[in-house]
């Protein structure tokens, strides 16, 4: 389409980078300008970006905190565990499901996911300790439901006020017997964004679940699916396609997942893992300690999923799998082509902007790449810089003083449950054949020449980028939702999917197409005027004038 | 009324000094108020011969939200009101927090009220001004007279510096000031002199010097307050002499806190006098 052309060649990625620096004072100014880059990485060396560093107090972030991280993103969509907020109430609203991480209650019905367990600490308990009323609330949770598993969420008072709740929560197992109580010390000041939480949960998860529950599970493909978090209903899509392709998922990390799952994650084969940010840690600590190698995956676009899926294949590397998965795929596609085929005549050439987690913006390109659509600029919210340059640059990282906050736990080689999983032959021969193990590329050897990477986006930069560049749609969270909309400019959620979803997999691709195609085609944001560009502003004078 | 917070190292003797010297006002016809900030809850035991007060922080738990003055406060020696804020036991919840909220509750029980006819308000303050919560009564106008009780040893003048810093810190934005420093004797060499100069660079004076004695803690023994309990041993006369030096004192400062090097100079110099 003419316009948007047009509007492409309108904007010049440097003068946008000034513009966006322009109102910052010098100092704040240097410290964004690393963050924010313009990307020329074409096959050659990419360039550094500053990334997983403190936000300057006063700017609006993006960001959320640790708390959110351990326990909204990585053990929320737990359906079994009892997940108990030891804090004020406020912060237990987030105690429920609050991101759309959808559940199956299965065949035994325990769910909690839509209850809200909380401490809810007062005045008083500040002043006096909390750990009675924890120990309170773990009791009455256990006589309540019996379940499997408690797990204790620490908020920032927690911390401050220095209840022990680690003792807390190893006596509390003790005393029951068959109910496995650990405790996460997540309070939200940690860290510099929810990224420490997520570092945290895996830590806890791994310490305390990981290998409990050493009994075979039946299957002959036997993976793990990591840092996919049932969105929407992303993870039964992708379940549907492993199931139909003949591939076991013993567990997944953490969408619509039990207890049991994660207890018996060791007896898997080989871990796919989807968002390497929030959950690389477990997949580095599987594969030291008993043997499971892991690679990445990301089942955002058709494409990407069929990729995906004979990736797992030729790890197995049984004719019969990769016949099922060749197969399966041969079914899916023509759906998805036909719906992707449609689209495009009204989607081509429009253009994209993501502001969206530590893996997210690079799989939702995907799918605007597959729809013809450009992605002018994009960013996460708590990416490391290996999420933006790629695996290689984690041994130059620098690791600062926030990061070593967080506790790093060593795990050496299970003395009897190691096995590794193919000989040092075939890792060779598959490794040969240009196979690779523990790597991913970051986002930006995949943006375009020109676009604008930007780490850790803010309410008045956002705001400036629609502005200057006007996008044809604008993704980010539910924070962003509404200061975007008012600049008419169409907004989609890429953390909960606003009330839609699946977008992973076959099925996802084409829910994902059609919801972009309406939202990017729909003249209605045109129509919005606010009152101040259909009237003046009011005028007035400083009296000293 | 006059509004005062009294200070400094753990164990110099502030409780002990305090209720000492609130007898001695006592005794002058002045009506006084003691909060004692400590969740121990020991700075009135003296004053009401023994451990007898129920903290403002048992009885907001054990009451609710239901509370009155009268459940808050006793008579003690001289008609002295006494308050004890309370806390956690050692080592859990958070002791600071707890005094914010006792002293909210008094302010909001009308304990300060023109009605109440107070002439003082004394706050005994555990320790140093080790969080937000024990500065809260030189914050916002609680207290506006700091004193500083210390003596001769290093660590307690080390101690009277750092509050001082935090006393500066808030007579910027607020009316506290100090009103001198009192020497609580260790018999250590020089002692007079050396808290004399101390005071001289901090910008104050020396209030009182009160000599070590031990008809001190033979009234302690009693649970009384040494006025009480011997009216006419020299002792019940320098806390006599402290009460009326604050009575009258005029001379109140935003102090100069000293650097480490000054003071361990001041230390060297008098300590080595002789």
């Amino acid at each position: 389409m003419a316009t948007t052309k047009k509007k492409l060649v309108q904007w010049d990625p440097a003068h946008v980078k000034a513009e966006l620096l322009a109102k910052y004072p010098s100092k704040v100014a240097r410290k964004r300008a690393k963050q924010i880059m313009i990307n020329e990485a074409q096959g050659n060396e990419t360039p550094e970006i500053s990334a997983n560093v403190r936000t300057t107090p006063g700017i609006i972030t993006m960001r959320g905190c640790t708390y959110a991280g351990c326990k909204g993103v990585i053990m929320g969509p737990t359906r079994d565990i009892v997940n108990l907020v030891h804090g004020p109430i406020g912060c237990s609203f987030y105690a429920w499901l609050t991101r759309r991480n959808q559940t199956d209650a299965g065949p035994d019905g325990e769910n909690y996911m839509n209850y809200c367990f909380s401490t809810d600490m007062q005045d008083s308990d500040i002043i006096f300790g909390g750990e009675k009323k924890l120990i309170q609330a773990i009791q009455e949770a256990y006589d309540l439901f019996h379940p499997r598993s408690i797990a204790i969420f620490a908020t920032c008072p927690v911390g401050l006020i220095g209840d022990d709740i680690h003792t807390v929560a190893k006596r509390m197992k003790e005393k029951f017997g068959d109910c496995n109580v650990y405790a996460f010390s997540c309070e939200g000041y940690k860290g510099v964004s929810q990224s420490a939480g997520h570092h945290i949960a895996n830590n806890q998860v791994f310490k305390h679940i990981v290998g409990e529950n050493d009994a075979e599970k039946p299957g002959k493909y036997k993976i793990n699916l990591l840092g996919e978090y049932n969105i929407g209903g992303d993870g039964f899509e992708i379940d549907r396609i492993f199931k139909k392709c003949g591939i076991t998922c013993i567990s997944t990390f953490s969408g619509n997942s039990t207890y049991d799952q994660f207890a018996s994650a060791h007896k898997a084969d080989l871990n796919a893992v989807m968002c390497h940010r929030s959950i690389n840690y477990v997949a580095d600590m599987l594969e030291t300690k008993f043997g499971i190698p892991w690679i990445k995956v990301n089942f955002i676009g058709a494409d990407a999923t069929a990729k995906s899926l004979r990736k797992i294949a030729e790890y197995f590397g049984d004719k019969e799998l990769i016949d099922q998965v060749e197969a399966v795929i041969a079914e899916e596609m023509p759906e998805v082509l036909a719906a992707r085929t449609d689209v495009r005549t009204r989607t081509e050439g429009k253009t994209a902007m993501m502001f969206v987690g530590g893996s997210r913006a690079h799989h939702y390109k995907e799918l605007f790449n597959e729809m013809g659509m450009k992605t002018i600029s994009a960013g996460y919210e708590f990416g490391h810089r290996d999420d933006y340059e790629g695996r290689q640059v984690i041994p130059t990282l620098e690791v600062d003083a926030d990061s070593r906050n967080i506790e790093e736990i060593h795990v050496e080689a299970d003395e009897t449950r190691y096995q590794a999983r193919k000989t040092p032959a075939e890792f060779e021969a598959l490794e040969k054949a240009g196979y690779t193990f523990k790597q991913y590329d970051g986002l930006v050897p995949d943006m375009d020449q020109g676009t604008i990477i930007i780490d850790d986006l803010n309410q008045y930069e956002a705001e400036k980028l629609v502005e200057l560049m006007k996008p044809d749609i604008f993704c980010a969270g539910v924070k962003e939702k509404y200061s975007i909309q008012k600049l008419g400019v169409p907004m989609k959620q890429l953390h909960s999917y606003d009330s839609g979803g699946p977008y992973a997999g076959f099925k996802g691709a084409v829910n994902f197409y059609q919801e972009i195609d309406r939202l990017v085609n729909s003249r209605v944001w045109s129509y919005m005027q606010a009152p101040w560009q259909k009237n003046p502003e009011l005028s007035a004078s400083y009296v000293w004038e | 009324m006059r509004k005062v917070a009294i200070y400094g190292k753990g164990g110099i003797g502030k409780s002990t000094t305090t209720q000492n010297t609130v007898a001695g006002l006592a005794q002058m016809g002045r009506k006084v108020m003691v909060v004692g900030c400590d969740p121990k809850a020991d700075s009135t035991r003296l004053l009401l011969g023994g451990l007898a007060q129920k903290s403002v922080l048992d009885t907001l738990r054990e009451e609710g939200e239901d509370v009155e003055l009268v459940n808050i406060r006793k008579k003690g020696y001289g008609d002295t009101w006494c308050v004890e804020s309370g806390g956690p036991e050692p080592g859990v919840g958070c002791a600071g927090r707890g005094i914010i909220t006792s002293i909210n509750m008094l302010e909001s029980l009308g304990a300060y009220e023109e009605s109440e006819g107070l002439d003082y308000a004394f706050y005994d303050v555990l320790g140093d001004v080790v969080c937000g919560g024990f500065a809260m009564p030189i914050r916002d106008g609680k207290a506006e007279e700091i004193y500083i009780v210390c003596s001769g040893e290093m660590m307690a003048m080390y101690a009277a510096n750092n509050i001082c810093k935090g006393i500066m810190k808030f007579a910027q934005s607020g009316s506290v000031r100090l009103g001198g420093l009192i020497c609580n004797s260790r018999a250590v060499d020089n002692e007079k002199e050396m808290i004399e100069e101390l005071a001289k660079l901090l910008g104050t004076h020396m209030i009182y010097f009160v000599p070590r004695d031990n008809d001190v803690q033979r009234a302690e023994i009693n649970r009384k307050t040494v006025i009480e309990w011997n009216p006419d041993v020299p002792q019940a006369d320098h806390y006599r002499g402290l009460a009326k030096a604050i009575d009258e004192n005029t001379n109140f400062v935003i102090p100069k806190p000293l650097e480490m090097e000054q003071l361990e100079k001041l230390l060297m110099d008098y300590g080595l006098m002789n």
